[in-house]
């Protein structure tokens, strides 16, 4: 019965989407305020009837009610709790309610919160919500009904992917979705605008909450792929250039442009059509993602089971709306009038460069995505494009990028002096070179490209400083006084000096666990000792133990660095019993120089055990340079000027974008 | 002029859109055989157990040959199986077998004891060299083999009797006139 | 999108098919003796795609064919190839497919030159802009 009501909810979701993206777009043309007020009404029970929907299908996985389909292939009673509940999410119907689930949480926001908005915008805003709504409920009740019933239902379920059974994964997809779903906000924006013919930099403050809420989410999302991809995997890689990883990395190159397009339109009325298109962009290609992920056009070891219905209808999704979008851009864009002029060494074109080289790394990502699919079609052959192409490509583009993040922020508004930039940061382009000597000359096995992204971090890490101190007048003026600039910071400028901070961590971190990781692979017997990165490992025992739904050999290692410092590390190889398949758990102990990493394998055959070892140094400071990073946008986010809103309208309104 | 630029999305859009369905149509996983009208790659491979001789390329000289990747653990083999069986009791082209990457030298032996050996010779593969060879990637995996010794024909995954007839079968008829 | 980061789901593949496992990854027993040796082994292995699991390298894959690849490719430097020597005895079996960094040739040109030409149209789209608001600036001059 439950079940019934979720998917009579989800049937009823489709009807009121279908009206919220009509009434109120006809309202906001003719200027009917009852029917532009629907919009918001008609955003708040989307949202309801999904909460239901999901509360439904999370309902049956909890109880593993089996005559659910998705359920029977994605459960198993034995299952813990947490696993059952993420298993939603774990499938491909699932993953699809929660896109939507997502997509109302963000319109019933923009409903709420959006109360400073012109009642036409927001009437408009709302409705290209209710059209994506609309599309994504017609797919998922088309192609893939989450509720399909099976007769008789079996005993037990096929248990979910042992993969997807880690904390790491259970929340890494509804964060990833609360970034790609929340550059629709940004995009139905961007429409709204379009059709509204007016863009200001009012605007641009309206829309920045919803960019920096979705920028921050992805950010977020992504790491913990990363991070999972990291302890999961058995030797301490953590990015691949996997075709789905770079799914999700180009919408966060484009919402990253965004970000920074949308500051110029905001304090100087400038880059207009450019910043629209980045918002259209960076909702396409969230899109383009979610059908790469799920037509099987592309080969990635992370795609969902694919079907070719479903890959068309995500296509005609994607060319509808994009396409539309893109038209309307076509028609309305060459009339958009920038008023802010500005030289090209300045903020603005410190910001325009960034946005050129961050455009053009999305571009070779994506090149370099689907190249091999253009070859295949075009009958030329088979090739494949991986790690080292993105590499050799994406590492000359952001270098440079790097070097204006530290310089950028120094130069004034409209007109910038580069001289007194260069001036003021002497001191961190002496460091930062001197880091670079000191790691080429001193450290094992550096690299030119080691010594030099060393460099980078550091360059960007003082810069970012500098500028911190040159506005509180750190050393200039009286301690009281620095103090008191201090916490008179707006929360926007923290969040600059958070994300670009955190950004010279995890290059520290990418450096460093690329260039100076240890490894050592070896067959150990109880009892013997191997010596990695000045680390003597022993394994002191190999126990079978028992898990809830799996088995595993779980392995007893002391390591010790032969002074005070001892710990122990525990690496299990697991089997899940339902599904026969194997995982390795690593034993991970982090410290601020570098993570001792160990996996156990299988037996050697003559009583030992294969073993891999590693030291893979500075990687906890790419996951706290991300969490910085993500800090930084959640305290950008909670900024007075959001609440405040646009300056025609003084008058506070009640709530405040922040709680995003 | 201006305005051109800004029709530039929609232009880029529609081709992706259009590569984008063309390649809904395709297995990415479909990889197509660089060797075809390429010689054979020099390759040697011992006996199964209770065999005397293995297969080398140069057994594979003379006449028109059917080369065949399979191993006991693979379930389509199985399916396949029957057919292979089939095409050697009516003698229409003798197969060649190459028995990859067995759990042990045990298995393969016994799987064709009970399923009946269809093959000429029969190579021992649990290194891959036969496979690589031949540029294999998962079994079954079947080439046609001109009487020059050079590669025609590759087909992946299990050959059904609907393309043995239709394809495989004309092709080795077409290569035995020549 | 990504419910799972299937890195390793390889191995589920390699399940429906059957294989037999007990490998994982490089195995003590295949470490060459000679340090040089090896490592360019590594190198190579890390540049060579597993055709059974598609989008890993050999060298982090678990699957039998990618294990046999590798002690190919040992082999091989142990009878005295180049690098270059193993890499082309591999694409003359498997196809350019089977490396993870195309090769540069006409069929990859777009690919290789792609990024340059981004670079090149973006910068010439801001010459373009600064152009166009330096004129405006001077017309904004002479009004005022």
């Amino acid at each position: 019965m439950i079940v019934e009501t979720g998917h009579f909810a989800l049937v009823m979701a489709l009807c009121v989407a279908a009206v919220q993206s009509t009434l109120p777009m006809i309202g906001a043309h003719k200027k009917h305020s009852s029917w532009m007020a629907l919009a918001s009404n008609a955003a708040l029970l989307q949202l309801l009837l999904l909460i239901i929907s999901f509360a439904a299908l999370t309902y049956a996985f909890v109880t593993s009610d089996f005559s659910v389909t998705l359920v029977l292939n994605n459960s198993h009673t034995l299952k813990p709790l947490l696993y059952k509940v993420s298993g939603v999410w774990g499938n491909h119907e699932g993953s699809m309610l929660m896109w939507v689930l997502i997509l109302a949480i963000y319109g019933g926001a923009v409903a709420i919160w959006g109360n400073n908005l012109r009642p036409t915008l927001k009437a408009r805003v709302l409705g290209v919500q209710g059209i994506l709504g609309f599309g994504f409920l017609l797919f998922i009740l088309f192609t893939s009904n989450p509720f399909n019933r099976i007769f008789p239902a079996p005993i037990d379920g096929q248990d979910l992917n042992p993969l997807l059974q880690d904390p790491g994964l259970a929340f890494h997809p509804p964060l990833l979705y609360l970034g790609y779903v929340g550059f629709s906000t940004t995009f139905s924006f961007a429409i709204a605008a379009l059709l509204e013919g007016r863009i200001d930099p009012a605007w641009a403050r309206w829309v920045r909450p919803w960019t920096l809420a979705a920028w921050g989410f992805l950010t977020g999302g992504i790491a913990l792929g990363s991070w999972w991809a990291y302890y999961e995997l058995g030797w301490g890689g953590w990015w691949f250039w996997d075709p789905v990883e770079n799914a999700s990395f180009m919408p966060w190159l484009a919402g990253t442009a965004l970000l920074h397009s949308a500051i110029v339109l905001e304090k100087r009325d400038n880059l207009k059509s450019w910043t629209i298109f980045l918002a259209i962009i960076a909702f396409a290609l969230s899109m383009l993602g979610t059908f790469l992920v799920r037509s099987g056009v592309i080969t990635s070891v992370h795609a969902f089971a694919s079907d070719p219905t479903r890959g068309v209808f995500i296509l005609a999704l994607l060319v509808i709306t994009v396409g539309s979008a893109f038209a309307l851009f076509a028609w309305r864009g060459p009339a958009l009038k920038s008023t802010g002029i500005f030289q090209p060494i300045s903020r603005e074109g410190g910001l325009l460069i960034n946005n050129f080289l961050l455009s053009v790394a999305t571009a070779s990502v994506l090149l370099g995505t689907l190249y091999p699919l253009f070859i295949d079609v075009l009958d030329l052959g088979k090739v494949s494009v991986g790690a080292p192409y993105f590499n050799s490509v994406f590492v000359p583009l952001m270098s440079p990028m790097i070097l204006i993040m530290g310089l950028g922020p120094f130069l004034n508004w409209k007109r910038g002096d580069a001289i007194l930039a260069l001036k003021q940061l002497q001191i961190a382009a002496i460091i930062a070179l001197t880091g670079a000597v000191i790691t080429w000359f001193l450290i094992d096995r550096a690299t030119v490209l080691a010594a030099f992204g060393i460099g980078l971090s550091i360059w960007l890490f003082c810069a970012t400083l500098s500028e911190l101190a040159g506005r509180i007048q750190l050393f200039r003026a009286p301690i009281i006084e620095v103090l008191r600039k201090l916490r008179r910071q707006p929360r926007s400028s923290w969040g600059m000096t958070l994300a670009h901070g955190g950004l010279a961590l995890v290059i520290a971190g990418m450096t460093a666990s690329s260039a100076w990781r240890v490894e050592s692979i070896q067959s150990m017997m109880p009892g013997d000792t191997a010596l990695v990165s000045g680390f003597e490992f022993t394994l002191k025992s190999v126990q079978n133990i028992e898990g809830p739904n799996y088995t595993a050999s779980r392995a007893n290692f002391d390591v010790t660095n032969r002074a005070s410092f001892k710990i122990s590390l525990e690496p299990e190889k697991r089997i899940y019993v339902v599904s026969r398949q194997p995982t390795t758990e690593a034993g991970i102990y982090s410290t601020f120089l570098g993570d001792l990493y160990a996996v156990i394998g299988d037996p050697d055959g003559k009583g030992g055990y294969i073993t891999r070892l590693y030291f893979n140094p500075l990687v906890t400071w790419m996951w706290f340079g991300t969490f910085i990073m993500v800090l930084g946008a959640g305290i950008s986010l909670s900024d007075r000027r959001h609440r405040v809103g646009a300056p025609a309208r003084r008058k506070l309104p009640r709530g405040a974008t922040a709680e995003t | 002029m201006k305005k051109i630029f800004y029709f530039l999305p929609l232009v880029i859009l529609a081709i992706l859109a259009i590569y984008l369905i063309m390649g809904l149509g395709r297995n990415p996983q479909d990889l197509p055989s660089v060797l075809i009208n390429k010689p054979i790659p020099a390759f040697e491979l011992a006996p199964i157990k209770g065999q005397t001789k293995g297969l080398s390329n140069l057994d594979l000289l003379g006449q028109v040959t059917l080369v065949n990747i399979f191993g006991s653990w693979c379930e389509a083999c199985r399916l396949e199986h029957d057919l292979l069986m089939k095409i050697s009791k009516n003698n229409l082209v003798p197969i060649y077998g190459i028995d990859w990457q067995e759990p042990n030298n045990l298995v393969g032996p016994r799987w064709l004891k009970r399923l009946g050996n269809p093959y000429t010779l029969v190579g021992d593969d649990p290194k891959s060299r036969g496979a690589i060879a031949f540029g294999v990637t998962k079994a079954p995996e079947s080439f046609v083999i001109d009487k020059n010794g050079v590669i025609r024909f590759k087909h992946t995954g299990r050959i059904t009797e609907n393309t043995w007839n239709n394809t495989v079968w004309p092709i080795i008829m077409d290569l035995k006139k020549q | 999108m990504t419910p799972a980061f299937f890195r390793s789901s390889c191995l589920v593949i390699a399940l429906l098919i059957l294989f037999p496992f007990n490998t994982n990854a490089v195995d003590p027993s295949e470490i060459l003796g000679n340090a040089t040796l090896e490592k360019r082994a590594r190198h190579i292995s890390k540049d060579l795609r597993c055709l059974v699991c598609q989008n890993q390298s050999i060298d982090d894959s678990d699957a039998p064919l990618a294990r046999d690849l590798r002690l190919l490719v040992r082999e091989r430097l142990i009878q005295g190839d180049t690098d270059n020597e193993v890499f082309d005895y591999v694409v003359s079996r498997y196809g350019d497919f089977v490396l993870l960094r195309p090769p540069v040739k006409a069929v990859t040109a777009i690919l290789w030159l792609g990024p340059a030409i981004f670079v090149l149209i973006g910068f010439i789209g801001l010459l373009r802009y600064f152009r166009r608001q330096s004129k405006d600036e001077n017309a904004e001059d002479q009004n005022t």
